[in-house]
């Protein structure tokens, strides 16, 4: 009887021994990966949560950081014209950049993709370089070709009679100077993404459009990128949250100068809650890419997901 | 029965002030006989080893271990220390703080009257800039700093200023005597800007929003009485004497190189080695530089004072400052340590080894040998330290409280104000985004 007590209860201990033990739990594929990811989301929880956390603390703070303000700071930033330069020029910063980032990334793809498999990876390696330098290396040699005073390229210009050129004291010219060195570091990350599209469109799509009779723009128009939209869509997203982010090519080419006019959100918010020491307004200028950065990626990843149900 | 101040009380008092400074520091028993200090990097080379020299000697002496940081301010390296020490509430014991840094930590350091009221009473008055910078609410936060401290006075070209603008800087300011500099005016300093310009020498003063460029701005707009915020706090903006002092300045700026609104730091020190113009507003680190690599440039080079504007003769002053974190463990012996290294003997010692660039900020130590000795020419510095008294060292923004000038500093308003006039843009209008500018300072 007493046997016939006990045997459901150890047949369930013991089962139960079989789902939550350790060895069990180390067997099953999802704790395994669990396992393998957590030292990075340990890193992530540490070196970007927290900060995020922080700077959303700091952000609720006034300029001594003794008092709460809550959304004193953003309201504040809101009433500054100043602000609102910095919120278009990051705009038309992080939207040019792209833009021509991905035209040239696409055509230059397409230049590597006809290049003969055998002098392929070659070119595929030497149009990379820029986008493997250190970005604060390269822009130190931007700042030399258009240093204010003793720029290289003037120094070229001269010689047939133009210029000098102000690439960095001219508002136009400056922002065009930090849009060029970010699109030569950006545009390769591009390429390699359209070029490994590119290789994915089945060629059979190409054989039956040469059938019909189409042309080179039409083969691109209705074979190429509808085929490569997923991608270009996911490039321009994360190329987009990049740039917009973007801190090193500004502050290293202009500081956002002159006059404030290439003021980007990174650099600004270095400069007030760094440089002029109010943390919180700092905290609070660069909380500000969030949602605007949210709402793009939104809109591009619900795209992906709805042509992705439609396939 | 508090605010009584008894005989016995302040002789009590002013003798425990005066030993701190003659007795050594005897190891108390919160000390852990450790220190750990920051200095400014110096960019003259082996300046470092004096310095850590006159450290090293009292460490000895006093048994305390000590460990040096020179820290410089390329990337801001030294303000982004200072900051993340304050978040942070550990670090250094000793920080340097270039210019408005002591003020703006006041809350996180350690009051140095102590040794601050002996140090004056041994070396001589500080300027009205130190002490508007390192004393908030009555108390000294900080020791003013000998290494990094600057004037940035005029350093001329004197063959193309005699050539061109028909001007003898050294018989202006003659070395080893008082200045003759009465007709060194801000009319003379406009008609000297437009000849070296035509002739192809531009004066070479930044127009963006670095330190250099600011400075000059402010030294300008003190010469016409003119304030941006006065000491009380009020914006004062759209007054004649900003107006006069914006229209002089934008006047100056056409004869500046057309890129000055990019120039940085570095810009004005290249445009004098180069060779290429006539006057730059800078410490002697140029001439120091030239001397190294373009002789026939720096033996033509002579530092002196500033031109005088209808309000007075202003030079542009930049002091350092060490002060203690509130946080540090062992703070007598930081403080016997910043005594130690304003000693009149340590800070001869210093100035030398900097080649005079570093400046005291104590009244009696301006006359120092290595200021006439320099060269070539001989006595390109004698006038550097401002012997004679005869200009008032300011620092840009100022008199406004040292929390909003520092915003007004930082984000260079004066020198934007300057570049929106003289790109077009109406006076009334320029004004008008000063004013809403420094309005968004005010905040607390």
């Amino acid at each position: 009887m007493a046997d016939a007590v006990m045997g459901p209860v150890t047949g369930a201990r013991s089962a139960r021994a079989r789902r939550f033990g350790l060895r069990n739990a180390m067997r099953r594929k999802s704790m395994i990966a669990f396992t393998m990811t957590l030292p990075l989301i340990l890193l992530i929880a540490l070196f970007v949560v927290y900060p995020a956390l922080y700077s959303l603390n700091l952000a609720t703070l006034n300029r001594s950081m003794e008092r709460f303000v809550g959304l004193g700071n953003f309201l504040f930033l809101f009433n500054r014209e100043t602000f609102w330069m910095v919120v278009k020029q990051s705009c038309i910063f992080a939207l040019t950049a792209v833009l021509f980032k991905a035209i040239f990334g696409f055509v230059v793809a397409h230049f590597v993709h006809n290049i003969p498999t055998k002098g392929q990876r070659k070119w595929r390696g030497m149009l990379l370089v820029p986008w493997v330098i250190p970005p604060a290396m390269s822009c130190l040699a931007w700042l030399w070709l258009f240093d204010p005073s003793y720029s290289a390229f003037n120094w070229i210009f001269e010689k047939f009679g133009i210029g000098p050129i102000p690439w960095t004291g001219d508002a136009m010219w400056a922002r065009f100077s930090v849009i060029l060195v970010n699109v030569w570091i950006g545009a390769p990350f591009f390429m390699i993404m359209y070029l490994a599209a590119l290789k994915s469109v089945p060629e059979q799509l190409y054989e039956a459009a040469a059938v019909d009779g189409a042309n080179f723009w039409q083969r691109t128009w209705y074979v190429t990128l509808p085929m490569m939209r997923n991608i270009i869509a996911i490039t321009a997203l994360f190329s987009l949250i990049v740039t917009f982010a973007n801190f090193d090519i500004v502050r290293i080419l202009t500081a956002g100068g002159p006059i404030d006019l290439t003021h980007v959100f990174a650099t600004w918010a270095f400069r007030v809650g760094i440089e002029v020491g109010d943390i919180p307004l700092g905290a609070s200028v660069s909380l500000f890419m969030v949602p605007i950065l949210t709402i793009a990626a939104i809109f591009i990843l619900r795209d992906i997901h709805r042509r992705g149900n439609e396939a | 029965m508090r605010g009584k101040l008894t005989r016995r009380r302040f002789l009590a008092t002013t003798a425990a002030s005066s030993a701190l400074i003659a007795m050594p520091y005897v190891r108390g028993s919160y000390a852990a006989g450790k220190l750990a200090i920051v200095l400014w990097d110096h960019w003259v080379p082996g300046a470092n080893n004096t310095s850590r020299a006159l450290v090293e000697d009292w460490a000895a002496k006093e048994k305390v271990d000590v460990q040096i940081d020179y820290i410089n301010n390329q990337g801001n390296k030294l303000l982004i220390t200072a900051a993340a020490e304050t978040q942070a509430k550990t670090g250094h014991d000793i920080m340097a703080f270039a210019t408005w840094r002591a003020a703006d930590h006041a809350n996180q350091l350690v009051p140095v009257d102590d040794i601050m009221e002996p140090l004056i009473k041994q070396n001589g008055a500080v300027n009205q800039t130190v002490e508007y910078l390192g004393k908030v609410q009555g108390r000294w936060v900080a020791v003013p700093a000998t290494i990094g401290t600057q004037i940035k006075g005029p350093c001329s070209r004197i063959d193309l200023m005699k050539q061109h603008a028909g001007i003898d800087v050294q018989a202006l300011y003659p070395a080893g005597a008082p200045p003759k500099a009465e007709s060194w005016t801000l009319d003379a300093l406009l008609k000297a800007a437009e000849a070296c310009h035509n002739a192809g020498f531009p004066f070479g003063i930044g127009l963006g929003s670095t330190s250099d460029s600011v400075d000059t701005a402010g030294t300008i707009f003190h010469s016409f009485g003119a304030e941006l915020v006065d000491a009380k706090g009020n914006v004062t903006v759209k007054t004649d004497a900003v107006r006069q002092a914006l229209e002089y300045y934008t006047k100056l700026a056409k004869f500046f190189p057309p890129d000055a609104p990019a120039w940085d730091d570095a810009s004005n020190n290249k445009w004098l080695i180069s060779g290429r113009g006539a006057l730059i507003m800078n410490p002697p680190s140029a001439w120091a530089v030239a001397r190294r690599d373009a002789p026939q440039v720096a033996e033509q080079c002579w530092t002196h004072g500033m031109a005088a504007g209808p309000k007075g003769r202003f030079a542009p002053f930049l002091p350092y400052f060490w002060g203690i974190w509130s946080f540090s463990k062992n703070q007598s012996a930081a403080k016997s340590l910043l005594v130690h290294l304003s000693q009149p003997s340590a800070i001869e010692k210093l100035v030398a080894a900097s080649g005079g660039y570093d400046l005291p900020s104590f009244a009696n130590l301006t006359t120092l040998k290595t200021w006439a000795e320099e060269g070539p020419p001989k006595g390109t510095l004698y006038h550097y330290p401002n012997p004679y008294n005869h200009q008032i060292l300011s620092t840009a923004a100022s008199p406004a409280p040292p929390k909003i000038a520092e915003q007004i500093y930082t984000q260079g308003v004066m020198t934007k104000m300057t570049v929106r006039h003289l790109q077009g843009e109406p006076m009334e209008k320029t004004l008008a985004w000063a004013e809403s500018e420094v309005e968004g300072f005010l905040r607390t």
